[in-house]
């Protein structure tokens, strides 16, 4: 196999090449993202104001400021988050299959949303209060970690995770987290379906300032953690027993783990919606081009997710202008084809 | 010191372990043998610590199952009955990993171990390429690395291998023994099942006869490899010659006469 000879040598990664390409890509997705946009405000014709001294125009201001930067930081926290998800995930499922929106995690979140949205009006209003914007996404990431803690339980024996069993219990799970969803929507009144409708449209068109914020105090802590977790996910690759044995605290792990793809992919879910395939891709593109050592894939996965999340709403709002797709229908068709090629190579490893 | 006291092991609803008891000694080989479902790999497990036991194992004075992981892990390395890799990890990335839990670091020896097993020209390759004897031996490298000094200030470390030579051809497997005698007169331990009795012959200090969750005999090769002890364990008429240089040899009966 010629790839053989290309793959990363000790001490001096391709990835230490790698990391400034992406962060480029990131950079000239964010100039692309703020420059572009319905109301025809370019970044240019802004610049220029500002060089000949007249100063922003108000409306310039209200666009670049309030709609597209909230824009622009959504996609790159919830595109990092999810890639970032993927790739813990997968770490600790030792599957490069396993993704949050695939395995049922997204669809737990969901759940715990729209509960949220639909429920909330039952708790006391105090602690409504409190929580406020945070009521939500903190809903959704318990959604999302009782459905991984279920389907670790479920799929995993021994630190052995079996394709098949993974992916029939992500069904059944999003299946009944599904259902409970329906049933949610069946009990919402008029304002809390419009407001379900909003957020299950999978976009980020929703952006705010104070989304943003609620959804940063769970994703952001969780990218910071995730790096520590490498060692013991490049450990917990040869198994449960052999990372024991090379001194990985396993149950810590698990738990830490668990809890960082919960934080991630529920926050991601809260802020847009379901947006499939992000947690599949980036990291099995990363691994090709750079190895799949967990110090750096964590870290790339969270730049190059950003950056192609930020393309996909791009593509999203330029493709029927003046209306939008779905980001979800972009980043399905982009990953789908991806994730039917993963799983074909593994059959022909006989590994489901 | 390896000190097994009274143990005790169930796995699901069958007592495994019924009663060892066993000293394993630094600067020696120790060889465990008995046939299928004797409880050599519980054995070797427990004393790793993957399994909850009763009784005491105590591994250079500390209780095992009460060790924090870590710990263990600058103590001893265990190669493991068999191990898949879940990712194209390259064969140097696979043996740095044993390296990193291990409380030595350096490059060179990530090096070192790959020359040691042999694998120098497959440091940058996939693991998954290699054939199921070379993975065997990577995973060796692994261990070795983990613990590359047999001695450390912290005392002598240990070997624990779980049929290290299984998958080997017989050159790689005699190159794999003497491997275990060097790190065992570096002053290490090493305990190791085998299946193989010769083999076990060539390189034992000590052999540990098990049948049926308890040890049957304990000793150095010759005391252990007897005609009525091994036939009786085994199931199987065998006959223990001498050899010359070598000592104990051990020769399966002609099958003809089996088949009669």
């Amino acid at each position: 196999m010629a790839m053989a000879l290309d793959l990363p040598r000790p001490g001096q990664p391709r990835a230490a090449r790698l990391r400034p390409w992406l962060v480029a890509l990131l950079l000239a997705a964010a100039l692309l993202s703020v420059g572009s946009g319905a109301a025809g405000v370019s970044l240019h014709g802004v610049l220029g104001d500002l060089l000949s001294g007249q100063g922003i125009a108000a409306r310039d201001k209200v666009v670049l400021l309030d709609i597209r930067l909230p824009r622009l930081a959504m996609g790159i926290l919830v595109g990092a988050g999810l890639a970032v998800a993927g790739a813990v995930m997968q770490g600790l499922f030792r599957n490069p299959l396993a993704d949050p929106g695939i395995v049922g995690v997204g669809a737990g979140a969901g759940l715990g949303a729209v509960g949220a949205i639909v429920l909330g009006g039952l708790l006391p209003g105090a602690l409504v209060a409190t929580l406020g914007q945070y009521l939500v996404p903190i809903a959704a990431f318990l959604g999302a970690w009782g459905a991984t803690l279920l389907l670790y339980r479920v799929a995993s024996r021994g630190g052995r995770t079996s394709v098949a069993v993974l992916l029939l219990a992500g069904i059944a799970l999003a299946a009944m987290a599904g259902a409970l969803t329906g049933v949610l929507t069946y009990l919402a009144d008029d304002r809390q379906l419009r407001d379900l409708t909003f957020w299950g449209m999978g976009s980020l068109a929703g952006a705010s300032w104070l989304r943003l914020i609620a959804g940063a105090a769970l994703i952001v802590p969780a990218l910071l953690l995730a790096p520590r977790l490498a060692r013991g996910l490049d450990a917990l690759a040869l198994g449960e027993a052999a990372a024991a044995h090379m001194g990985t605290d396993i149950e810590r792990l698990k738990r830490h783990s668990v809890l960082v793809v919960a934080a991630l992919a529920g926050a991601a879910v809260a802020l847009a919606g379901g947006i499939g395939f992000v947690g599949i891709v980036v990291p099995h593109l990363l691994r090709l081009l750079a190895g799949p050592g967990h110090r750096r894939l964590l870290v790339d996965a969270a730049l190059l997710g950003a950056a192609l999340l930020v393309l996909a709403d791009l593509v999203a709002r330029r493709v029927v202008v003046p209306a939008e797709l779905p980001i979800g229908i972009v980043t399905a068709v982009l990953g789908a084809p991806v994730f039917l090629w993963i799983l074909l190579r593994r059959r022909g490893f006989g590994g489901l | 010191m390896l000190r097994i006291a009274d143990l005790h092991v169930r796995l699901g609803r069958a007592e495994v372990l019924t009663g060892i008891d066993l000293d394993a000694a630094p600067g020696e080989v120790t060889v465990i043998l008995g046939p299928n479902g004797s409880g050599k790999s519980t054995l070797l497990r427990a004393v790793s610590g993957e399994i909850p036991y009763a009784g005491s194992v105590r591994l250079a004075g500390h209780e095992v199952a009460r060790t924090a992981p870590w710990r263990l892990a600058a103590l001893r390395g265990v190669m493991e009955q068999a191990s898949t890799v879940a990712f194209p990890f390259t064969v140097a990335e696979v043996v740095r990993l044993g390296l990193q839990s291990g409380i030595e670091a350096g490059e060179e020896i990530v090096a070192a171990a790959l020359a040691e097993v042999g694998l120098s020209a497959f440091a940058h390759r996939p693991i998954q390429e290699l054939s199921g004897g070379q993975q065997a031996r990577a995973h060796l490298a692994r261990v070795r690395a983990q613990v590359w000094h047999p001695s450390g200030h912290a005392g002598p470390r240990w070997l624990l291998l779980d049929e290290p030579v299984a998958s080997l051809d017989i050159g790689h497997q005699v190159e794999v023994m003497a491997i275990l005698r060097r790190f065992a007169q570096g002053g290490g331990g090493v305990v190791a099942v085998l299946h193989d009795l010769n083999l076990a012959a060539s390189v034992a200090d000590r052999i540990v006869l098990m049948a049926a969750g308890r040890i049957e005999a304990a000793g150095p090769p010759e005391a252990v490899l007897r005609d009525d002890l091994l036939s009786r364990v085994y199931g199987c008429p065998l006959r223990v010659g001498v050899a010359p240089v070598r000592g104990p040899w051990v020769l399966p009966p002609p099958i003809e006469a089996l088949s009669a």
